[in-house]
């Protein structure tokens, strides 16, 4: 094995590892500390394809800034282990059958594919540098690019639209 | 061969991050001094002088007290997110040391060690990642403490560093349009061949020093552990090392945001701007060490000025704190962006419309 085929499998197990701890631990606090875990993983496979700055990117964003936000919330709403509702047996069994039927779709559509036991090339192509995906988004796929930019502003906008309204009604009162 | 790897560079590398380690805990250590100076200086006192000559072994005295003393562990908190967080902080003000050039290079026995650990070509970025980790180490401490002034403090630490995050990330994009890359190796050589980025930037770097103090929790922005109405803030119930942990990152942070200010703004180890220095025909060796001595003496600058602030100006009110990120920074720094965005573009077209 390769030092990249081992920093390969490490990260796969660190990814699916934490990702499976986010839904078993009891304590909301804790599945997103997992989470964050997820997410360097996956930063990292970025950087074995050579991708870093949707790497570092991933980090910034999702782990440094929306995490946060999710960290924020579920410390303000005071969750702990002993006050997540438990879930009946009839509700869990339902989960589980819904979950399975998707597994067994996605699994499916993955058998059909064409390339099914290719690996990803690790360590090579430049499309992930910065300078060729600037290049990229700016020229190839400006329109999309644009477009998504502007979903987020009406986001933002919705977002900051809601907090005021509420805040008027309050006064109001 | 199972891992074909080049055993010297291994080596180069680990000796090198060693002493940024330990280089970074002792000159925080120093600071700490250093400020306790400044704050008697500056009150008209003599500050610590007791302990050897000038009270130069101060530092040594403080942490062998934080060692000593007994270690609280609160019983209803979390302990293993109650241990985790002071080391989040300690490791996140770490990591920083490790994308600044800290010279250029120099001549080991007929080897070239460059005085980086990794030249990596999203260096800004990864010093940007870093930042952003920084808050988890507040968060993660504060929920862990199960203390409910501690998690004020810690929430008021998130929305703080969080708000201006986005300024300093904003005053930054204006920067790399400047500089054209992200390697902060290249934009030392670039400002050691031209001009100081601060002649470019002037309000970016006034941006993102402001953001710097908040993102540090220094006064005026140290509302997470404003003690007059939060008792200590996030670090409440933490005594012994685990408490002097979160003081020293504290310090680390200071440190490493003064070096990445001298390395983007300031030329990091160039010593006179406009003038070649390779023209004095030193060797390698020497030329390093005259360019970190450089280097640090930007960054004792920058640390004196963030003491001097401490010392002069009160703290924030809440509101005021986000009145200042949202409403002034943040428009400033879009300005700062729009504005060297639409220099750049004449100046590519020579300075026609």
């Amino acid at each position: 094995m390769s030092i990249t085929e081992i920093l390969f499998w490490f990260l796969t197990a660190m990814a699916l590892g934490s990702a499976i701890m986010v839904i078993t631990s009891r304590s909301p606090v804790h599945s997103v500390l997992w989470l964050i875990v997820t997410f360097f993983a996956i930063s990292g496979h970025y950087i074995m394809m050579n991708a870093q700055f949707l790497a570092i990117v991933n980090i910034i964003v999702y782990a440094g800034a929306i995490m946060v936000l999710f960290l924020f919330v579920v410390m303000l709403m005071n969750l702990n282990a002993e006050s997540e509702p438990q879930k009946n047996r009839m509700l869990q069994f339902a989960g589980l059958l819904a979950g399975g039927c998707l597994f067994l779709v996605i699994l499916a559509s993955l058998m059909k594919a064409t390339e099914t036991s290719s690996m990803v090339q690790l360590g090579s192509g430049n499309e992930g540098l910065i300078k060729n995906l600037g290049k990229a988004l700016f020229n190839d796929y400006v329109i999309p690019f644009e477009i998504s930019s502007v979903l987020f502003l009406s986001a933002m906008i919705g977002a900051v639209l809601i907090g005021k309204k509420e805040k008027a009604e309050h006064d109001g009162n | 061969m199972l891992l074909a790897l080049d055993l010297a560079l291994i080596l180069e590398k680990l000796v090198l991050i060693v002493i940024v380690v330990m280089a970074s805990l002792v000159i925080a250590m120093y600071v700490t001094f250093a400020e306790r100076k400044v704050a008697a200086i500056l009150q008209d006192r003599r500050g610590p002088n007791r302990a050897g000559p000038f009270g130069i072994l101060q530092p040594v005295a403080d942490g062998l007290k934080l060692f000593f003393k007994e270690e609280i562990i609160p019983e209803f908190s979390s302990k293993f997110l109650f241990i985790l967080g002071p080391s989040m902080a300690m490791l996140t003000a770490i990591m920083t040391g490790a994308v600044v050039p800290w010279g250029d290079h120099i001549d080991f026995f007929g080897r070239t060690v460059s005085l980086q650990i990794a030249d990596v070509n999203v260096g800004i970025l990864y010093v940007f990642g870093v930042v952003s980790m920084g808050v988890y180490g507040i968060m993660i401490g504060s929920w862990a403490s199960n203390n409910k002034y501690s998690l004020l403090g810690g929430l008021r630490a998130a929305s703080q560093i969080i708000s201006y995050e986005l300024a300093m990330g904003i005053s930054l994009i204006a920067l790399l349009m400047v500089t054209g890359t992200l390697s902060l190796k290249e934009m030392v050589l670039q400002q050691q061949q031209g001009w100081w980025n601060f002649c470019y930037q002037p309000l970016g770097f006034l941006i993102f020093l402001i953001c710097a103090f908040a993102e540090c929790n220094r006064t005026p922005f140290d509302l997470p552990e404003a003690e007059n109405e939060l008792i200590g803030g996030y670090h409440t119930e933490y005594s012994s090392m685990k408490l002097g942990f979160y003081l020293f990152s504290e310090y680390i942070n200071m440190f490493v945001s003064s070096v990445i200010m001298s390395t983007l703004f300031f030329g990091g180890y160039d010593l006179i701007p406009f003038y070649d220095e390779s023209a004095w025909g030193l060797s390698a060796n020497w030329m390093a060490i005259i360019g970190l001595g450089a280097l640090m003496a930007k960054v004792v600058f920058f640390l004196f000025l963030f003491m001097w602030v401490r010392w002069t100006i009160p703290r924030f009110r809440y509101d005021q704190l986000m009145n200042l990120g949202w409403r002034i920074l943040i428009p400033l720094a879009l300005v700062n962006m729009l504005v060297t965005g639409a220099v750049i573009l004449l100046k590519q077209n020579n300075w026609h419309f």
